[in-house]
């Protein structure tokens, strides 16, 4: 495209960028402050996101985008063109095929695989940020490791309900030391961070902040002895393709009560029906 | 550092501008002791609690302190990880406002039990939520709260009960140190006499050091073994309790026990 360097982005910003993620790497979890800059969308719609794809993204790689687990989506569609155009690199909807995922929302159920980067969009990097409102402690805090606090959230949550009630967002310690956002995915998609095979990088725009979890890392999500982790999902199966283990989401088909699960991933889904369909 | 003591402190002193808030104040805490400082206000005896507990760094002197194992360790020298571990696991820091050290957005059970939820991710061993929770009941039990409101918020409690809520939150990690600033300070004089009785119990029962600021002439008596008697930064009397208040020799502290008023 005429007047825009590849992939938007100026090359002085993208390397201002990729020396936080270098920075981010080498730190697992730890939160890296960066100079976001204003991108042609509103904060909110993945400028942190956006901002770690153009500075990652070769002529050689493959994007697929992912909003709310689906390739369809506004913002999804949006994002995909939007660096087809500015980077003329190819795009697709296929977890296998892609070298650079960026997300929202969800981590495909494809595995993911050596070489990999997915990348999210992050709206609030800091896991502290609704337990502790100054932001100079909570940087203490995570100097010190000093995690209590998130803890006592857990503990309010069984003392009141029985069980941990956070469905999304759900609280990771990154390689035994950084307490970490895994950004609004479900608790469900958190084992997937353990030593995933992939590169996961988390870029915040109105923030500005960027972590990383590098492959291969340790990813516990926070729990008790007594009451472990478990991860949540709707009991049924896809109404689609009948997948019994995906993450479903739960579509109202009429105002008569009437409602349909189907899997959030619609890569996944499509895929599991094409090969049915070939058998 | 004097054999046997706890924590010893020599020749503190700290301006703040031309104001000498510490003039040259040794002290020495034996283990199982209780400590009271008392003056009138401006005389510099949050100062010196604040300077002894880490929070404050004085322009010159040295506080030491003896760890469990033995070890001698300068407080002001300290790594922040290790004071801040040293803070809620062997010391302990009740305010006299319970605002201040509570999370009133958190139940009662959740704030006695942050301190073991604290030590527990940094030891990074598990944490067990019954274990937790059984703490938690025995310590309010302790400070005379009705387990039945493990589950309340802050806010539906009584002066009273929070000040019991925030000792229990202190001592539930067993400390061997406690600092208090005006404990009883802001509360009507019954609660005041049973928060003063509780805290004679549980110091005793448990042999804790305290080190205990206060105004008030009569809860030093009531509390400390030892009392230290300071005026405009410096102390001017130290001795046992009994001794310092029914035979003062300074002309401050004479002034100080004559101004108590008889009921």
């Amino acid at each position: 495209m005429n007047g825009y360097n590849f992939a938007y982005l100026d090359e002085q910003t993208k390397r201002m960028v990729r020396r936080a993620l270098l920075k981010a790497v080498a730190i697992p979890g730890h939160q890296v402050p960066f100079g976001g800059r204003e991108m042609p969308l509103p904060y909110g719609w993945g400028t942190g996101g956006i901002q770690v794809t153009a500075s990652i993204l070769g002529s050689g790689d493959v994007l697929k985008v992912i909003d709310q687990g689906a390739d369809d989506t506004t913002n999804a569609v949006s994002i995909r063109r939007f660096f087809a155009r500015t980077a003329g690199v190819a795009t697709t909807t296929r977890t296998e095929e892609a070298s650079v995922i960026q997300t929202r929302h969800r981590i495909p159920e494809t595995k993911l695989r050596e070489g990999q980067i997915i990348v999210y969009q992050v709206p609030l990097p800091e896991p502290l940020s609704r337990l502790e409102p100054s932001r100079a402690e909570a940087r203490e805090m995570h100097a010190l490791g000093d995690y209590g606090l998130m803890h006592v959230k857990l503990y309010e949550d069984i003392s009141r309900l029985g069980q941990v009630s956070i469905s999304f967002d759900y609280p990771v310690m990154v390689n035994g030391r950084y307490l970490m956002s895994p950004t609004p995915i479900p608790a469900f998609d958190n084992p997937k961070l353990d030593r995933s095979p992939a590169l996961h990088l988390f870029g915040a725009g109105r923030e500005k902040r960027i972590y990383a979890v590098p492959p291969y890392t340790e990813v516990r999500s926070l729990d008790f002895e007594d009451h472990p982790f478990r991860a949540t999902r709707a009991r049924h199966e896809c109404a689609l393709c009948g997948a019994r283990t995906s993450y479903l989401d739960e579509i109202v088909t009429d105002d008569r009560g009437g409602r349909m699960f189907v899997c959030s991933d619609t890569d996944y889904c499509a895929g599991r029906r094409e090969r049915e369909a070939a058998e | 550092m004097t054999p046997g003591t706890l924590l010893s402190a020599r020749g503190l002193s700290l301006s703040f501008g031309s104001i000498p808030a510490l003039d040259g104040v040794d002290l020495d805490l034996w283990p199982g002791e209780a400590l009271a400082i008392v003056g009138e206000s401006g005389s510099g005896k949050t100062t010196l609690l604040n300077t002894l507990f880490g929070a404050q760094r004085p322009d010159a002197g040295i506080v030491r302190y003896r760890d469990p194992a033995g070890h001698v360790h300068d407080v002001h020298a300290m790594k922040r990880p290790m004071l801040r571990a040293l803070h809620r696991s062997d010391w302990g820091f009740i305010y006299q406002e319970p605002r201040q050290a509570l999370r009133m957005p958190v139940s009662a059970g959740g704030n006695v039990g942050e301190r073991l939820m604290a030590q527990g991710t940094a030891s990074a061993g598990a944490l067990h939520y019954g274990r937790i929770r059984a703490a938690a009941i025995e310590w309010l039990r302790e400070v005379e709260i009705d387990p039945a409101r493990i589950d309340d918020l802050p806010r539906t409690f009584s002066g009273g009960m929070l000040q019991r809520l925030q000792i229990a939150r202190t001592l539930v990690t067993h400390p061997r140190l406690v600092f208090m600033d005006e404990p009883t300070g802001g509360l009507d004089v019954s609660v005041q006499a049973r928060l003063l009785d509780l805290i004679r119990t549980l110091i005793a029962r448990f042999a804790i050091a305290v080190v205990l600021v206060t105004h008030d002439v009569a809860v030093a008596r009531l509390l400390a073994d030892r009392i230290l008697v300071m005026q405009a930064g410096r102390v001017v009397e130290t001795g046992l309790t009994d001794q310092v208040l029914d035979d003062p020799h300074e002309p401050y502290t004479q002034l100080l026990v004559s101004s108590v008023l008889q009921a």
